[in-house]
């Protein structure tokens, strides 16, 4: 039971805790197999999504599917970038490229096949979203999807690229 | 609880009051994280073959806490069974803190003392990783260093023992990795619209002898060499492996080498993705203690060349590599009927087609005294060509997605497969299965959403076919209730006809995620990513808590 208590202990702490104020880094690869270092991920000053999905994860296929529809008139309208890091290994990570192009989806597809990004990122399961400023500073998360998640998300994107804080 | 345990908390819970105390102002560096329990109530029910437990709520429990400050960082993950959930392996007993690490990192490069995680090319001679939701672990520990002499050039040595538990196996394990980016590295290839990457990798595990009959190899060594091509449209991987001989229990003690390859060439453009796998793993069984079996001390990674399938009743039937020796094939197509078109509607038409296939491989006796495995001998030969006759593995499946309007969405499944359950799970018989599956999304609002699914996966053998179906109602973004039956209605056992129902409520804030299941659920293989678990019927509540900060 003491057990238990520390835990609970911890886990109370860790709303205090600061969370990564910025992008770890870790190396990835893209579909064309070049390497990038996370931290060196930018978008001129716009804001950035960065979203962990694999094809195998029903509601990240959902989700990325749904954001896919409205995505153009994001851009349009606040410059974002959205980044998909598939946590797919292996066994599925080859067909990241096709699964995605077959679907049409525009986004920056990485693969982390061993999940180095994931864990840096301490995300648990997929989906787990991400929202930075255009500092490069990690304002938002979400863990999980539901249909309509992507409302929230976009009205937070905007509410950056308007330069306004983000409700918690 | 160790003392070394007690000291890691106390000071993590100081590090982090320091950097909560100390804002951003002058840089003490950030701690940041994640955890999650799962907990779960159990009650008996000898119908479903739920065992008893006698402690009757268990636990599983996990905290990351990372320290970073500029090139450094550093962390624990501490990690409790109290005892573990069913399913687990019971050998994971008690808390302790079974991870830990720093890592100290510079331009070009990188130091890691302590436990990691790494991958050589498709993990073919080398992977330590983790599914920290089926129990799987088999981190290093030890050192590893990276180094990138040249733009394009990166090259990563590793050695250590992996972890067991809450133990370490006895064997040692090394490794160096080599990866060459030519576009990057030569200047007349940087504007080449053809892409090229090799990379090699050399590994070797070193295990002593004790065995009374046979001569053992004490280092078992194994390379792979790779090479990922693209151009435009198209893309090529390939990767080939090579292990000498290394007797064990899982290949009852052959003398023969190992082989592995892995071929996936891709093509794709806008609305059009092909995918066309193969694979041939020929006694390829890597371990660090060779009497390990199941998921035990793994050194590589073979992935099963098969779709993952996400609903419940067709995950029933997932397919794992034989390490001992398979074929493989897999294609894969993705198209989406164009926005306009006469199927295409307003949104486009997405079709999936997949097909996969593991068959063995044709083993011939190395001479006419000799039984094929034979302790002791070199066990068998086999044509690289010629495929084996016995069926491992079948699916057919396609999957067709369509939206009618910004409220309808409907996903229509239909799956046949073929599952060996004799070579996959060491049970008798053999099951054809075909499911049919029809998912609908109806948008109440704009963030209250509807979601059905009706399953029917229809075999004569095993536990017969079953129907289900489930309701989904979600309030975006906090909120999440569900209802699901699953009806094995066929069962040969008039007795076992039952009904699996789950009731599960969830409720997510920001990062954190609160969910609840209450009810029955059926005995099945549940995997995540590569790794499977065979996870026993149980009867109860169920809660999980994750987060990240």
């Amino acid at each position: 039971m003491n057990n238990l208590l520390l835990i609970l202990a911890l886990i109370g702490s860790s709303t205090f805790l600061h969370a990564q104020a910025h992008l770890p880094s870790v190396d990835l690869q893209n579909l064309e197999g070049a390497t990038v270092n996370t931290s060196e991920w930018e978008n001129d000053g716009s804001p950035m999504v960065v979203n962990f999905w694999a094809t195998w994860c029903k509601p990240c296929v959902t989700e990325l599917a749904a954001i896919h529809e409205e995505y153009i008139d994001w851009i349009d309208e606040t410059n974002v970038k959205l980044i998909a890091v598939s946590i797919d290994d292996t066994r599925n990570s080859m067909r990241v490229a096709p699964f995605v192009n077959g679907r049409g989806w525009e986004y920056d597809i990485y693969l982390d096949p061993n999940s180095d990004f994931k864990r840096a990122m301490n995300v648990g399961n997929p989906p787990h979203t991400f929202l930075l400023n255009g500092k490069g500073e990690i304002v938002w998360q979400h863990s999980g999807y539901a249909p309509g998640d992507e409302v929230e998300l976009y009205e937070n994107i905007l509410r950056l690229s308007q330069g306004l804080e983000i409700e918690h | 609880m160790s003392q070394l345990t007690k000291i890691g908390l106390i000071a993590g819970l100081l590090i982090s009051s320091l950097s909560y105390s100390q804002e951003s102002n002058t840089d003490l560096g950030q701690i940041h994280g994640n955890f999650q329990t799962d907990f779960q109530y159990y009650r008996p029910d000898s119908l479903i073959g739920a065992p008893d437990v006698p402690e009757q709520f268990l636990l599983n429990g996990f905290m990351n806490l990372n320290y970073t400050r500029g090139n450094f960082s550093a962390g624990v993950r501490f990690e409790s069974y109290e005892n573990a959930l069913l399913g687990f392996d019971p050998r994971y007993k008690g808390t302790g803190i079974p991870y830990r690490y720093a890592t100290y990192s510079a331009d070009d490069w990188e130091i890691t003392a302590g436990n990691f995680y790494e991958q050589f090319g498709s993990g073919l001679i080398f992977r330590a990783y983790e599914e920290r939701g089926l129990g799987f672990d088999n981190a290093m520990d030890g050192i590893r260093a990276r180094f990138r002499p040249a733009p394009g050039i990166k090259i990563t040595g590793v050695i250590g023992q992996q972890r067991f538990y809450f133990d370490k196996g006895d064997g040692i394990v090394r490794g160096i990795d080599a990866d060459w980016n030519l576009n990057e590295s030569i200047a007349s290839m940087k504007e080449n619209k053809t892409k090229i990457i090799l990379g090699g990798s050399f590994v070797s595990k070193f295990e002593a002898d004790l065995d009374p009959r046979y001569n053992l190899p004490e280092n078992v060594g194994s390379w792979a060499g790779r090479a990922t091509i693209s151009k435009g449209k198209w893309g090529l991987f390939a990767e080939g492996a090579y292990k000498i001989n290394d007797p064990s229990t899982v290949n009852n003690y052959i003398f023969k080498d190992g082989h592995a390859m892995l071929v996936n060439l891709t093509y794709s453009r806008k609305g059009l993705g092909i995918l066309l796998a193969a694979k041939r793993i020929d006694n390829m069984n890597y371990r660090s203690d060779r009497t390990a079996t199941v998921n035990d001390l793994l050194i590589n990674y073979l992935p099963a060349l098969t779709k993952q399938h996400t609903y419940r009743l067709p995950a029933l039937y997932p397919y794992a590599t034989q390490p001992n020796g398979e074929m493989g094939i897999q294609t894969e197509i993705t198209y989406t009927i164009p926005r306009g078109s006469r199927f295409g509607g307003k949104y486009g038409t997405q079709i999936a087609f997949n097909w996969s296939i593991a068959q063995s491989l044709d083993l011939q006796n190395i001479n006419d005294t000799t039984d094929i495995y034979e302790s002791g001998t070199d066990g068998y030969t086999s044509d690289f060509w010629s495929w084996g006759e016995e069926r491992y593995f079948q699916d057919i499946n396609l999957e067709i997605t369509k939206k009618f309007n910004r409220k309808f969405k409907l996903i229509g499944t239909y799956i046949y497969e073929e599952y060996n359950r004799q070579v996959i799970e060491g049970k008798t018989g053999f099951v054809y299965m075909q499911a049919v599956i029809l998912e609908a999304q109806y948008k109440l609002s704009r963030t209250k959403t509807l979601r059905f699914e009706a399953q029917g996966m229809f075999t004569d053998q095993d536990r017969g076919s079953w129907a289900m179906l489930l309701v989904e109602y979600s309030i975006s973004p906090k909120w999440f209730f569900a209802v699901q039956d699953a009806w094995n209605y066929s069962n040969p056992d008039p007795n076992r006809q039952i009904h699996y129902y789950i009731l599960s409520f969830g409720y997510t804030k920001g990062g954190t995620r609160f969910l609840a299941n209450y009810g029955k659920q059926q005995e099945g293989i549940f995997c995540v990513g590569g790794v499977c678990r065979n996870v026993p019927a149980s009867n109860g509540l169920s809660v999980t808590i994750t987060s990240t900060f």
